[in-house]
C-alpha cells in the first residue's frame, strides 16, 4: 500500500581517510513504507544514516526528499526536513519529565514571545502525542520512571511532535522485552497507516522479515541486494550479508563434557535478587542460562564473580569453596567474567587493544618486588592471544578499542580473559550487538576453550544460540531456577515454558 | 608517517587557515615545552637578565619543590581525583618537623637523632594525611574535592595553632645545619634539592610506566568499572595514589623548610593553584586516565619561567597573578583546540 515516493538516494559515496565506506548506494522510500536495512557491523548502515541525519556529508551522490534536493548541514536541518532518528541509546533526559523532554528544543511560550513557558499547552499537546503511541502516563512523569520500551515510545512521540515524515529506527529492540517489542511493532504499523515512512535497521532478521515491506542489504559499503519482502528469507539475507553461505550457524564441537565439577553453586540467595540457586558446571561443559529479561541471570553472574553481594550460599571452584568472593579472589581461582555491558564495564574504550588485553593479567607478568612488568614477554603474549581470537588489525599497541567494530571489541574482551587461561568462564550475552560473522567466530572460540577443559556458563537471551551451543540449559524465572534441560531434549517451547513459569501474560 | 601525510589534505581542506606544521605542533604531547621555549625567546629581548646563569640557577631551584608536589598530584589526577590539601600538608609538615629538630627547645633538639627523626616526622605527616584522604575517598566514598578541601582548611589552621604552642614568633627557627643543607647545599656542584627531585621524578616515572601499580592507576582513570571487573584492587590503588601525593608534599616541605631555615605555617600557601595548573598545562587530564611525569616537568617549567620573567619585569604581585591567570587560560584554550582537532581526525 505504499504511496508516493518520498525519499530517493542515488549514487551515495563516502570515504574516511581514503577508505571507501559507501560505494554508490541508492534506494527509494515511499510514504507509508517500512524499509528494512540490514548488514554486518561496518557495512555502511550507520554511515548512510549519518549522512541522512546531517552528521556526515557525502563525497558524491544525491538525495531527493519529497521531490527537492536535500543537503543537510547538521542535525537541525534533518529535523526541519521531517527526519527523525530513534537510536539504540536513547537521547532522553532522565531527570526531566515526559513533557519537558518532548518540548526541550522549543517550549511553547505564553503571550507570544515572552520567556514564560506555557505549561497548559505543553500538557495538552503531550497528552495527545502520548495517546498516539499508546503510553498512559501523566505528562509530568519523570522519564527515569519509564521502562526502556516506554522511553522508546516517548522518543517516537517526540518525532511526531515535529511532524516527522520519515522515522529511522536503529536497532530499537536491543534492550526491549518481547512484549515491549510487540507493542513497538504495533505502533510502527499505526505510523505506517498515517503515511509516515519508516527505515528499520536491525540484526534480528526474523523481525525484519515480519514488519518490513522492502529489505535492502549492505555489505562493505555496497548495496548487494534486496527487494520486496516476499522474495527474501533469513537464509538468503544472511547469504547476502556475509557474501557466502553459512552452512551452519553454529560450529560443531567434537568433545564431550567430562564429569569433573569445575564450578558448584549451592543455595545462593540474595533477597529480592536470586533465591536458592544451585547448579554444577563440569570441565569441558557449556551450561546455558535461559530466562526473560529481569529473571536474575546477569545478577547471578555478577554475584558469582564477586561484583555484587549475596546473603547465603556457597560457591565452590575445583572442589574448594571460594572464601571471600571478590573479583580478585575469583580470578585467582581461575574464574573469568565477560560482562554484558561491553562499553561500560568490559573495556577501556580510550585505551589500546594491548592495554585492555593485559589488564587482568598484569600481576602474572610482573616481578614480585615492585611489580615491575616485563613488557616484551607481556607484549608477545598479548599479540598471540589477539591473533588467536582474530582481531582484524595487527597494530595492537596503536589501535584504540573505541575505533573497532562491535564484534572486534568483543573479541578484545574475550582475549583479555583468555590470557588468563580461565578454568571457569562466565559469559553474559557474549554475542549481543555483534554481527553474524563475528558471532560464529565467538562460538568457535568457546568450543575451543571447552575442548581444552574450560567450564563455560553461557547466559543468553537468544534461545537459538543456547540450543545451538549448550550441553545443558538451566532456566531462571524471578531469581529462581525453574527448569533444567539436557541436550537431547532441547525444545525451545518447553524452555520458554519454564522461563515463564506459568505466567504467560508476563510475555504477551 | 607516510600514511598520515597522505590523509592530511582531506582534513586540512576541511578547515582552511591552519597549516599542517601548526596542527602537528598543537597535537604534540610535548607542546608545553615548545610553549615554554617560545615564551622564553619572546621575553629574552625585553629582560635579557633572564638568561644569566644566576637567574637560570634560581629558576631551577625555584621549580624543584613545586615539581615534587606536582609529581604527587599527577598520581591523584590520573585516577580522576584531586588533592587540594597538599599546600596545607607542606605547612603542617614544616612546623611539626621543625618542632622536633629546633635547637630552641625542640623535642629532639641538639640530639644526634634530630635530623633523621625530623625528616621522618615530615614524611609521616604527609603519608598519614594522604592516607587519610585516600581512606575517606575510597572507604567512605566521599568526593576527593570535599575531603581534601576540608583537609586544607583544617590543616592550615592547625599548623598556625601548632606553631603558637612551640614558638614566640610566627615560625620555628634554629634548625640543624645538616638539615638546612638539604635545601641549600650541593654535591659536586649539583644542588641537593635537584638530587632529591631527580630521585622522586625518576621513581615516579618508573612507577607509572613500568609497574603493575602504574598500569592500574591509568586503568582506573580510564574506566573504573572495567578496572574493577578486571580484578584491579581499585580502592587500594586510589588510596596509595593519595598517600603518594601526601608524601611528595612532605618531601617538598623538606626542601622549602631547608631553604628558608625555618618551619613556618604559611609555607606554600599561594602555590596551590600553581601546582594544579602546572600538572594540567603539562597535559594530564582532570578527567583521569591520562598523565605523564615528563609532562608535569614541562608544566612546572612553564609556570616558573613565566613567574621569573614577570618578577624581572618588576611587576607587582597583582599583575603577576593576572598575567599568570591569562597565560593558564591561554594554555587551556590550546588544549581545547587540541581536543577538537583530535575529534575531527
Amino acid at each position: 500500500m505504499p504511496g508516493e515516493e518520498i525519499l530517493r538516494i542515488e549514487g551515495l559515496s563516502k570515504s574516511f581517510f581514503g577508505v571507501e565506506v559507501l560505494h554508490r548506494v541508492g534506494f527509494t522510500l515511499h510514504a507509508g513504507e517500512v524499509l528494512g536495512l540490514v548488514g554486518e557491523n561496518g557495512s555502511g548502515k550507520s554511515t548512510t544514516m549519518n549522512i541522512l541525519g546531517g552528521i556526515h556529508r557525502p563525497d558524491a551522490g544525491t538525495i531527493t526528499l519529497a521531490g527537492r534536493p536535500y543537503r543537510p548541514a547538521g542535525p537541525r536541518d534533518a529535523q526541519d526536513a521531517g527526519l527523525a532518528f530513534i537510536h539504540q541509546e536513547l537521547n532522553l533526559f532522565e531527570n526531566l519529565s515526559i513533557e519537558e523532554n518532548l518540548f526541550i528544543t522549543g517550549f511553547p511560550r505564553r503571550f507570544g514571545r515572552l520567556p514564560l513557558i506555557d505549561r497548559g499547552t505543553i500538557g495538552r499537546r503531550t497528552t495527545e502525542l502520548l495517546e498516539m503511541v499508546d503510553v498512559r502516563y501523566p505528562p509530568s512523569t519523570p522519564v527515569a520512571k519509564l521502562s526502556q520500551g516506554e522511553r522508546q515510545l516517548v522518543e517516537i512521540a517526540k518525532s511526531l511532535s515535529f511532524d516527522a515524515r520519515i522515522i529511522i529506527f536503529d536497532e530499537p529492540t536491543t534492550s526491549l522485552t518481547r512484549r515491549e517489542t510487540e507493542k513497538l511493532f504495533a505502533i510502527m504499523e499505526r505510523l505506517q497507516a498515517q503515511g509516515i515512512a519508516l527505515i528499520y535497521i536491525s540484526h534480528i532478521l526474523g523481525d525484519v522479515l515480519r514488519i518490513c515491506d522492502t529489505v535492502q542489504v549492505l555489505r562493505d559499503g555496497h548495496l548487494v541486494g534486496g527487494g520486496p519482502r516476499a522474495r527474501q528469507s533469513i537464509d538468503s539475507l544472511i547469504r547476502l550479508m556475509v557474501g557466502r553461505k553459512i552452512e551452519n550457524l553454529f560450529p560443531t564441537r567434537d568433545t564431550a563434557p567430562t564429569s569433573v565439577p569445575a564450578l558448584e553453586v549451592r543455595g545462593l540467595t540474595q533477597p529480592g535478587v536470586i533465591k536458592d540457586v544451585g547448579f554444577t558446571v563440569h570441565r569441558g561443559e557449556v551450561l546455558g542460562v535461559a530466562g526473560l529479561m529481569g529473571a536474575g541471570r546477569s545478577e547471578l553472574a555478577r554475584i558469582l564473580f564477586g561484583l555484587d553481594p549475596y546473603a547465603e550460599g556457597e560457591i565452590v571452584v575445583d572442589g574448594q569453596p571460594v572464601d571471600e568472593v571478590t573479583p580478585e579472589h575469583c580470578m585467582a581461582r581461575g574464574m573469568a567474567f565477560l560482562t554484558e555491558d561491553r562499553r561500560g564495564e568490559g573495556l577501556m574504550m580510550e585505551a589500546s587493544i594491548a592495554d585492555n588485553a593485559a589488564l587482568p593479567s598484569l600481576r602474572a607478568y610482573a616481578t614480585s618486588l615492585f611489580g615491575w612488568i616485563g613488557k616484551t614477554r607481556l607484549d608477545a603474549e598479548v599479540a598471540a592471544v589477539s591473533r588467536r581470537v582474530q582481531i582484524n588489525t595487527t597494530d595492537y599497541r596503536g589501535t584504540l578499542v573505541k575505533n573497532l567494530s562491535g564484534g572486534n571489541q568483543q573479541k578484545v574482551v574475550i582475549a583479555k580473559w583468555l590470557l588468563r587461561e580461565p578454568k571457569v568462564f562466565i559469559l553474559d550475552e557474549p554475542t549481543r550487538g555483534i554481527d553474524v560473522g563475528a558471532k560464529f567466530e565467538v562460538y568457535k572460540i568457546i568450543n575451543q576453550l571447552v575442548a581444552e577443559g574450560t567450564a563455560v556458563l553461557f547466559i543468553s537471551s537468544e534461545m537459538e544460540e543456547l540450543i545451538g551451543m549448550c550441553d545443558r540449559i538451566i532456566v531462571m524465572h524471578r531469581g529462581e531456577i525453574t527448569g533444567s534441560h539436557d541436550r537431547h531434549d532441547f525444545d525451545s517451547e518447553r524452555i520458554l515454558e519454564s522461563a515463564m513459569a506459568g505466567s504467560l501474560e508476563a510475555m504477551l | 608517517m607516510l600514511r598520515t601525510s597522505a590523509a592530511k589534505p582531506a582534513t586540512a581542506g576541511a578547515r582552511p587557515g591552519m597549516p599542517a606544521w601548526l596542527e602537528r605542533l598543537i597535537l604534540s604531547e610535548y607542546l608545553v615545552f615548545y610553549l615554554t621555549l617560545a615564551y622564553f625567546l619572546a621575553v629574552w629581548p625585553i629582560v635579557p637578565e633572564i638568561a644569566t646563569p644566576s637567574s637560570l640557577y634560581n629558576m631551577l631551584t625555584d621549580m624543584l619543590p613545586l615539581l615534587v608536589v606536582a609529581i604527587g598530584q599527577t598520581f591523584v589526577l590520573i585516577v580522576a581525583g584531586i588533592d587540594l590539601s597538599v599546600t596545607s600538608i607542606i605547612a603542617m609538615a614544616s612546623v611539626m618537623g621543625a618542632s622536633v629538630m629546633t635547637a630552641d627547645g625542640g623535642y629532639l633538639g641538639n640530639s644526634i637523632l634530630a635530623v633523621p627523626a625530623g625528616i621522618l616526622t615530615f614524611l609521616l605527616v604527609g603519608g598519614l594525611v594522604g592516607w587519610f584522604n585516600g581512606w575517606a575517598v575510597t572507604r567512605l566514598g566521599m568526593p576527593p574535592i570535599i575531603v581534601t578541601l576540608s583537609g586544607l582548611m583544617f590543616l592550615s589552621g592547625a599548623a598556625i595553632w601548632y606553631t603558637t604552642g612551640h614558638s614566640e614568633t610566627s615560625s620555628i627557627a634554629g634548625l640543624p645545619r645538616s638539615f638546612v643543607a638539604i635545601g641549600q647545599g650541593s654535591i659536586s656542584g649539583v644542588p641537593n634539592a635537584l638530587w632529591v627531585a631527580l630521585a622522586v621524578g625518576i621513581a615516579a616515572h618508573l612507577l607509572l610506566t613500568h609497574t603493575v601499580f602504574g598500569r592500574w592507576l591509568y586503568a582506573i582513570g580510564i574506566n573504573r568499572k572495567a578496572a574493577e571487573v578486571s580484578g584491579v584492587p581499585v580502592g587500594t590503588a586510589i588510596l596509595w595514589a593519595f598517600a603518594i601525593s601526601g608524601v611528595c608534599a612532605a618531601i617538598a616541605s623538606i626542601l622549602y623548610t631547608g631553604r628558608l631555615e625555618t618551619g613556618t605555617p604559611v609555607l606554600g600557601q599561594r602555590i596551590l593553584l600553581d601546582i594544579i595548573a602546572a600538572v594540567v598545562i603539562g597535559g594530564t587530564s582532570l578527567a583521569g586516565g591520562k598523565g605523564k611525569i615528563v609532562w608535569t616537568v614541562g608544566g612546572v617549567f612553564f609556570l616558573v619561567v613565566i613567574d621569573t620573567s614577570l618578577k624581572l619585569l618588576g611587576m607587582s604581585l597583582f599583575v603577576v597573578f593576572a598575567v599568570k591567570g591569562a597565560v593558564i587560560l591561554f594554555a587551556a584554550v590550546i588544549d581545547a583546540m587540541r581536543q577538537r582537532i583530535m575529534l575531527r581526525g
